[in-house]
């Protein structure tokens, strides 16, 4: 697989489908583990982190898991390459500043990503579409047993596997499960419910994972503990919480429904307008639009057009996307009429 | 190290004494020290000083944790402090007796119970098996359910007499 085939290809968890993916966009489960015979990136010299992704990199030949997978080394890709991959929730942010004998491993479907030597040796997660922890466990921890086989890993009986921040100590695991809360926003009552979720130990952040803001009515919830508590105990921990979450987003969305009507039909209408006739639209626009408009969707409001649809527009807007679609560099102005076009384009054609 | 008075217990506290300009370093036990801390103060009236430096409470200053290191890797926890992120595995070994609480400070809990590495998992299984039975006991114990508690006692003798737990 070249990275340029992504471009034509919907992510798994784009696809609007599997349970509760009126609210829940996708779930993802994260591990980190690391060698016990290497310092931990940070603390590795050049010749250290050269071996680790050369080690890990000759463990991935012998998992028939990662057979249709491919592995791009960071130094290879340029900077929108890089960008178009964090896009993509392929892989972090902070993986893509000094790529030196770094590396992600991404299969053809895009369910798994493994970042080599990220903050800790491997970084693996798998998403799925909709609200579906379990099945995301079940999977990466098959492919966690696959990479056990081939390394050791980093582990103590006490205290589990061993990472390079102490948050991450025990499972390793990390679960988040992306929730569209359009309803709890409007009437206000998202404050409240965030101060719970901060209280019961779990982080929200926004879109894009660690200190990224809150957009779009896009949140993302999960687990602080890792340490004390069985993956299996952890995840129903979230699951229950996110259960909570999500009927009082479906009481606000009935109570928006049942009292506001006209108003919720007008903004969602609106957004819709503006989006199929705009000429020039930013991406912070484009997504609080695209955020009605999938809550039409969503409350049938609006009938022409799916969750896929709507949710794949949220990724090609973004702006290493629209520059790879166009195979040149663009200005933000550029973008700007360019993201306008391609959502006209999108919302237009039946 | 051996007390250099009593020659017989651990020495934990070291002193160095000038006298006339001849410099003298004494190691002693916990016990010893207490006793050459009120000879002291009779004869100088150090009290306060010794006080301050066999700070008998605590299991080890905060400058002795600052000056460990990871003999793996050659991290100092001084340096884990600045950067918040250890330096290998074996740091996890090296400074267990700071990270201990430290765990506990931000996960609640010090004892893992998750999955465990397919190669170790046999041994591993048994020590977390053994772990959760010790748990489950305490909590049988505190709610005054003692006939859970001690079929739960049966289940932890019978675990362990099968074959020794690797350490």
């Amino acid at each position: 697989m070249k990275l340029n085939d992504l471009l034509n290809h919907t992510s798994e968890w784009l696809k609007g489908t599997g349970p509760h993916s009126d609210i829940v966009i996708s779930s993802r489960i994260r591990l980190a583990r690391n060698l016990d015979k290497f310092p931990f990136p940070h603390w590795a010299d050049k010749k250290q982190s050269e071996d680790i992704l050369e080690v890990i990199e000759k463990a991935r030949e012998s998992i028939g898991y990662l057979r249709s997978s491919t592995l791009f080394k960071l130094a290879d890709l340029d900077g929108l390459d890089k960008q178009f991959l964090v896009e993509r929730h392929l892989m972090s942010h902070e993986h893509a500043q000094k790529t030196d004998h770094k590396a992600v491993i991404i299969d053809d479907e895009e369910i798994l990503a493994v970042m080599i030597n990220e903050e800790d040796h491997l970084r693996m997660q798998l998403m799925q579409s909709g609200f579906n922890l379990f099945e995301a466990w079940n999977a990466i921890n098959k492919i966690d047993d696959a990479f056990a086989n081939e390394l050791s890993f980093a582990f103590l009986s006490d205290w589990g596997y061993l990472t390079a921040c102490p948050t991450n100590t025990g499972t390793g695991m990390r679960g988040s499960v992306m929730l569209h809360l359009p309803a709890l926003v409007m009437t206000q009552q998202i404050n409240r419910v965030l101060a719970a979720i901060a209280k019961l130990s779990f982080t929200t952040r926004g879109l894009y994972g660690e200190g990224t803001q809150a957009s779009g009515n896009f949140f993302q919830i999960s687990n602080q503990v890792a340490l004390g508590h069985s993956e299996e105990e952890i995840i129903e921990n979230i699951n229950s919480l996110i259960r909570q979450i999500i009927e009082q987003e479906n009481q606000s969305r009935e109570a928006m429904l049942s009292k506001n009507r006209a108003m919720l039909e007008d903004r969602i209408n609106r957004s819709l307008a503006i989006l199929k006739s705009a000429r020039i639209i930013s991406s912070q626009e484009t997504i609080e639009l695209l955020s009605m408009v999938r809550l039409g969707a969503d409350l049938g409001i609006i009938k022409d057009i799916d969750a896929r649809r709507i949710n794949e527009l949220f990724i090609i807007t973004q702006p290493a996307h629209l520059q790879k679609i166009e195979n040149k560099k663009l200005t933000s102005q550029e973008r700007d009429v360019k993201r306008a076009g391609l959502i006209r384009d999108r919302l237009n054609t039946h | 190290m051996l007390c250099d008075v009593c020659g017989k217990n651990p020495a934990t506290v070291h002193l160095t004494e000038i006298i006339d300009e001849q410099m003298n370093e004494l190691h002693l036990c916990e016990e010893c020290a207490r006793q050459k801390s009120s000879q002291m103060e009779s004869q100088f009236g150090l009290s306060d000083l010794l006080a301050g430096l066999a700070d008998f409470e605590k299991p080890l200053s905060e400058q002795e944790a600052e000056s460990a290191k990871c003999p793996n890797c050659q991290l100092t926890y001084a340096e884990f402090k600045k950067i918040g992120r250890l330096g290998c595995g074996q740091c996890y070994t090296a400074f267990k007796k700071y990270l201990g609480p430290l765990l506990k400070r931000i996960h609640g809990s010090n004892i893992h119970f998750g999955k465990s590495p397919l190669k170790a998992s046999r041994v591993i299984k048994k020590k977390t098996d053994l772990q959760e039975l010790r748990l489950k006991l305490q909590k049988a114990v505190g709610m005054e359910a003692f006939e859970e508690a001690a079929r739960i006692r049966d289940q932890i003798k019978e675990l362990e007499r099968n074959k020794p737990v690797d350490s």
